[in-house]
């Protein structure tokens, strides 16, 4: 038990001290980390029931859109548009998820897209109240009551927290009946309607909270760059989102974490070769697709294995299935 | 009253008539086979009557009920709850995990419980269940096990563990005893003995093992090209002439070949 809140201790110093160890402008990446983690996260627990959907990144911009207007049109306070965006972006993911009921496997792939294109769409075509093609400039930076809190350190502390309430809400309903139920309904469908389960409702309900914590990623993500437009969400940074779920895997709940942090690092090394970046990402993706892919995760385990090695660690570490 | 019924059911596939106009009642505390020939149309009987197929006309009502057109979840939510020829489980889950998921209909974690409150108490209850049921089939040893792992007798067993976790009022077994052995069928058959002496279930059978249907069905329908050919006492079953021609009298000419 101590132990692992020896682990939780340690990577919650190391999340605090990062600010500090860091390079000022790589604080900048940080904070994309939070919005990353919240939104891989996010990706997997709609994955849980096996569907793999194409709209995540167009949710993350509802949330972003929606925040924005709600704090520049309606004057309402950051604080209080931020949850408000996420419902914003979850009731759009119902709308979305709705007639992707119907399909499965491919046909939600590619129906996601499709729908995810379409509300997309609307943001360049409506140049009332969404700016058009070039989007929402001048959203006002985040501040709680009187706290200014759009300063880089401040705001990355701020994202931190969200982050860590968000994945520690995802965990409780990934180690939940619900989702068992999410895991269930993927593996066998047929079986799942036989004891009761409407298995629908249940592929739509993991939708729409993936698509809330989405939405939050996208509203944190709006305030902070203080601009938006449609091209900030399109499928290219999808691609992204699959990469890091892809490098991380989706069985358990630590690989998308493991994905994002992972890329993040190398991606930022990648820093001085800029434009071969995309090219980068696009090896990593292929050869982890062929050569590994469960993805990172799979590591955990033999990891595992190797530390209870050592007798003194192997007294230490939980026993059981990590 | 029957908890059972099914009024002129058909079914057709395309020209193919799977059901053709069958009317047949499972009484409550009942233990009933349902056999025929392949082909016969007994698998798809329990389809429609679980909600996987509309029927194409008729009706089943269940608990005075009609059921046929809503849905699977729906119906099992109301009581009829099938099982499956194939080995329909959560081969990465344990058996403990595969039984408690099926709690689903009587679990009380809703997401808000989930997300705000506490559910180990809720947890708690539905393994303790679970623990119960599988304990009752002969499972509680290896309910740590990875369901894939088991056994194909054990992962049959299992399946109906996954029925019973919805707390049924009529059990649908659809060929529970396929392609088992010797013991593993004996296992079965003493299960199914059990849950209907000691827990007083309404049990329906589809089975092509006649040694399994006749030893523990109180009363059997014979299908044929789905029709109702017969229906009555084992033994009236066993000298029906009509059920000797269509299926056991086959069998037993190519038996002799």
């Amino acid at each position: 038990m101590w132990i692992k809140l020896l682990g939780i201790a340690a990577v919650a110093a190391v999340a605090c001290a990062m600010p500090y160890i860091v390079e000022l402008y790589q604080v900048e990446v940080l904070i994309i980390l939070m919005f990353n983690l919240i939104l891989a996260q996010s990706y997997r627990l709609v994955n849980t029931t096996g569907d793999w959907s194409l709209s995540h990144i167009v949710t993350m911009g509802v949330g972003a859109y929606s925040s924005a207007l709600i704090t520049k049109l309606l004057g309402w306070p950051f604080w209080l548009s931020l949850p408000v965006s996420g419902c914003v972006a979850g009731a759009i993911g119902f709308i979305i998820v709705f007639p992707l009921l119907r399909t499965v496997g491919f046909g939600f792939f590619i129906g996601s897209f499709a729908l995810g294109e379409f509300v997309r769409l609307i943001w360049v075509k409506f140049h009332n109240p969404f700016g058009g093609p070039r989007g929402l400039i001048n959203i006002p930076p985040a501040e709680i009551g009187p706290f200014d809190i759009s300063d880089m350190i401040v705001y990355y502390y701020f994202c931190l927290g969200i982050a860590v309430i968000s994945i520690w809400f995802m965990y409780r309903i990934d180690r939940s009946h619900i989702g068992d139920t999410f895991k269930a309904i993927h593996t066998d469908p047929t079986l799942c309607e036989t004891i009761g389960i409407h298995v629908p409702a249940y592929r739509a309900t993991a939708f729409i909270i993936g698509a809330f914590f989405a939405g939050i990623a996208g509203a944190l993500m709006a305030h902070h760059q203080g601009a938006i437009d449609p091209h900030s969400f399109e499928a290219t940074l999808m691609v992204y989102l699959i990469i890091f779920v892809v490098v991380g895997g989706v069985e358990t709940f630590w690989g998308p974490i493991l994905g994002v942090i992972v890329m993040t690092i190398v991606l930022e090394l990648s820093r001085p070769m800029e434009e071969w970046r995309p090219l980068i990402a696009g090896v990593i993706l292929i050869f982890f697709l062929v050569v590994m892919p469960g993805g990172l995760e799979i590591l955990l385990p033999k990891g595992m294995a190797i530390l209870r090695k050592v007798p003194a660690f192997d007294r230490l570490l939980p026993r059981g299935p990590a | 009253m029957a908890l059972l019924e099914t009024r002129g059911l058909s079914k057709y596939f395309g020209g193919l008539s799977a059901l053709n106009d069958l009317s047949m009642e499972v009484e409550t505390g009942e233990i009933r086979g349902v056999i025929g020939p392949n082909g016969a149309g007994k698998t798809t009987l329990f389809n429609v009557i679980s909600g996987v197929y509309k029927p194409s006309s008729g009706a089943v009502y269940f608990k005075n009920e009609r059921i046929s057109g809503i849905s699977p979840s729906k119906i099992a939510a109301r009581g009829a709850v099938r099982t499956f020829q194939r080995d329909a489980l959560i081969h990465d889950f344990t058996v403990l995990r595969n039984v408690t998921v099926a709690r689903h209909l009587h679990t009380g974690q809703t997401l808000l419980k989930t997300l705000f409150s506490n559910t180990v108490k809720l947890r708690r209850q539905d393994e303790e269940k679970a623990e119960e049921i599988l304990e009752f089939v002969g499972l509680y040893d290896l309910r740590h096990e990875l369901a894939a792992n088991l056994a194909h007798g054990f992962q049959r067993v299992l399946g109906i563990a996954i029925a019973l976790a919805t707390e049924p009022e009529l059990l649908m077994l659809d060929e529970p005893v396929a392609g088992m052995n010797p013991t593993e069928t004996a296992h079965m058959t003493e299960v199914i003995g059990k849950l209907h002496k000691e827990r007083g279930m309404t049990i329906m059978l589809v089975e092509h093992n006649m040694k399994t249907v006749m030893g523990i069905c109180e009363k059997i329908t014979v299908i044929d090209f789905g029709e109702k050919l017969s229906e009555g006492l084992p033994e009236e079953i066993r000298n029906d002439p009509k059920v000797i021609e269509a299926y056991l009298g086959a069998e037993e000419i190519v038996v002799e070949r």
